[in-house]
């Protein structure tokens, strides 16, 4: 097992340095560069050297590559241009609202996906099913920043329930910030619990046809106990894949929600660092993200094993 | 065993296909219908825009600023005092265009790019490399990327919103490619002498169609909701250009006193992708042999 660990790892190496390199090539090969945000549009061809120079943005791109890939790999990901910060820090001081609202979302999506999903596959062919689909199709097909209006609209200006927009820290006590993310988490959860709530009534469907489901209900089991403990948790193996996916989804596709609830999180420090073609942030919030990414997927697999015990190491021996 | 379970329910157990009632099954039959009339709607207010608004999409009168939806201004107006349901319809026109030409743009290329890499071995490494760097990027952040790389027009948003797309229209082709390349009909083929261009447009493009529709069909609204979020952000078309984005994006600063901006040219776009999207599953049920099976099912045990 810890071979296994080990060895994707490994693997996943090789695919976090082409990202770095791709993200390190895009930023620079597309026209532009900070020194003209730096210093608008006055600035001197001769300052704009000089700066450019300080910078180190005038040595060959290979150069600026080692120096920039021999620093990542001592765990230094440099320093912001705009904010004068080390990139690790800027990060940092905004992971709390991003990964509050990606847990969360995470959550309404799997709790209103999975009940949804399996609402339709039990009652199949019911007007339960159809209010079911047409719900998920309708999240599927309704623009994030919408969703947050409309909420916003209904329960913050309407209502009055809840606040419209901003962010409180986790410092001010857990209630007064699930209540400043309740509305943001519930826009950005609704896409993947449509999406989760059709895989999980097609994997149900599926599931339920399955001889051990009938061979349970013959027995005399209850049929709650059929649906949860024999076929949910059948058909949750392979919606966990999606779920991991759907969580680091969540992480990079949180900036639209961040920006329609004004949220300062790592979202929108990246739209505001790609804007600014803030070199040494965007590179370091990628390779952030793709880190995660790859770290959620390691989950996902070892988690595989802990379900299903068919898969575990025999599997996890040959790839 | 638990003795005290309760009596076997046999309809339970039976294998009998589950109770369908029969409008679920009108529905589902009807996927492309129903998406399609919706989709043609829309079409034909892009196409008739200039003859069905009643005002100029830009014509600015601070006189009549946030006027409600009434009689004459069928969706109210914005804070310039435009009328929005001109600007609503003229903002289908332009996520058509942005739609047709981000489909256009990324299966051409995208086909093109899965072609050579599923064929040419070689080739594949490195494609594959620089398509799944691309994917590693969340689609938004790179089209954010580009944007603020290559300036806010129009264009700059296809080729934005296309580049996103490309990596996902390569890996299908690649995979439809890699499926067929071993077959005998394509050895078969090599062995007689015919030209690699030939067996890659004559006999395995043919086979990448039907895929690619569907997937064409969701790439059309994903650039459609795509075009919305960028102008949303900021980052989009310019703000003079009346796209559905731009409007919500104004709208966003004047929900308290004026709801109305966002709600009708926000369910105009979410009605647009709930079209699209239920054309897209119903080609994909109707082209998926396994899916037919299932429908043949579900008609003999209707009769």
């Amino acid at each position: 097992m810890y071979g296994y660990i080990a060895r994707r790892i490994l693997q996943a190496v090789p695919v976090m340095m082409l990202v770095a390199t791709a993200v390190f090539l895009l930023l620079r090969l597309t026209p532009g560069d900070p020194t003209d945000m730096l210093l608008g549009p006055e600035a001197t061809p001769e300052r704009a050297a000089e700066l450019r120079r300080d910078l180190g943005l005038d040595r060959p791109l290979p150069v600026q590559w080692a120096v920039w890939f021999g620093h990542v790999l001592r765990g230094d990901l440099g320093e912001s241009i705009f904010l004068r910060r080390p990139v690790v820090q800027a990060i940092w001081e905004r992971a709390e609202p991003t990964l509050m609202l990606t847990l969360l979302s995470l959550s309404v999506a799997v709790l209103l996906g999975l009940s949804l999903g399996v609402l339709a596959a039990v009652r199949h062919g019911t007007w339960a099913d159809l209010l079911a689909m047409f719900i998920s199709m309708a999240g599927i097909s309704m623009p994030t920043f919408w969703i947050g209006l409309n909420l916003i609209l209904v329960f913050a200006v309407f209502l009055g329930l809840l606040p419209v927009a901003g962010y409180k820290p986790l410092s001010d006590g857990l209630w007064e910030n699930v209540r400043y993310l309740l509305l943001p988490a519930i826009t950005l959860g609704f896409y993947d619990s449509a999406l989760l709530a059709r895989m999980t009534r097609s994997m149900m469907l599926g599931v339920l046809k399955e001889n051990y489901v009938r061979t349970a209900r013959s027995i005399g089991l209850p049929e709650r106990r059929v649906v949860l403990r024999h076929a949910l948790r059948n058909a949750l193996i392979p919606l966990l894949t999606i779920v991991g996916l759907m969580f680091a989804g969540l992480m990079g596709g949180a900036l639209v929600t961040e920006t329609v609830f004004k949220i300062p999180g790592v979202g929108r420090l990246l739209i505001q660092a790609v804007v600014r073609r803030d070199y040494a942030l965007v590179q370091g919030i990628v390779l952030v993200i793709a880190g995660l990414y790859v770290a959620i997927n390691l989950c996902v697999d070892i988690l595989y094993g802990v379900l299903d015990p068919r898969i575990s190491r025999s599997e996890s021996r040959t790839t | 065993m638990n003795p005290s379970a309760a009596p076997v329910d046999l309809a339970r157990c039976s294998d009998a296909p589950t109770r369908s009632r029969w409008y679920t099954g009108i529905v589902q039959r009807n996927a492309i219908l129903i998406g399609g009339a919706t989709l043609l709607v829309v079409l034909v207010a892009a196409a008739l825009a200039p003859v069905l608004a009643p005002f100029d999409p830009n014509m600015v009168k601070p006189e009549i600023q946030f006027i409600r939806p009434n009689a004459v201004h069928l969706f109210g107006t914005d804070n310039f005092g435009r009328d929005l349901f001109s600007r609503t319809v003229y903002g289908a026109r332009n996520s058509f265009l942005v739609g047709s030409s981000v489909v256009l743009m990324s299966c051409l290329l995208g086909t093109f790019i899965g072609l050579l890499a599923g064929f040419y071995r070689r080739l594949d490494t490195l494609c594959m490399g620089v398509m799944d760097s691309l994917m590693a990027f969340p689609g938004i952040v790179l089209a954010v990327a580009i944007m603020a790389a290559i300036g806010p027009r129009l264009q700059n948003v296809i080729i934005a919103l296309g580049v996103v797309q490309i990596p996902r229209v390569t890996r299908l082709v690649r995979s439809v490619v890699l499926t067929i390349v071993h077959t005998q009909y394509i050895e078969a083929g090599r062995a007689i002498g015919v030209s690699d261009t030939r067996i890659l447009l004559r006999h395995i493009l043919p086979n990448c169609i039907s895929p690619l529709i569907v997937q064409g069909t969701f790439i059309f609204g994903l650039a459609v909701l795509g075009e919305a979020s960028l102008s949303f952000l900021g980052v989009g078309a310019p703000p003079y250009i009346p796209s559905w984005g731009n409007i919500l994006g104004e709208a966003r600063v004047y929900i308290r006193d004026a709801p109305y901006m966002m709600l009708l040219p926000g369910l105009a776009l979410s009605i647009t992708i709930l079209g699209l999207n239920l054309i897209g599953d119903g080609i994909r049920d109707w082209l998926d042999p396994t899916s037919v099976a299932r429908r043949l099912e579900a008609q003999q045990r209707a009769q």
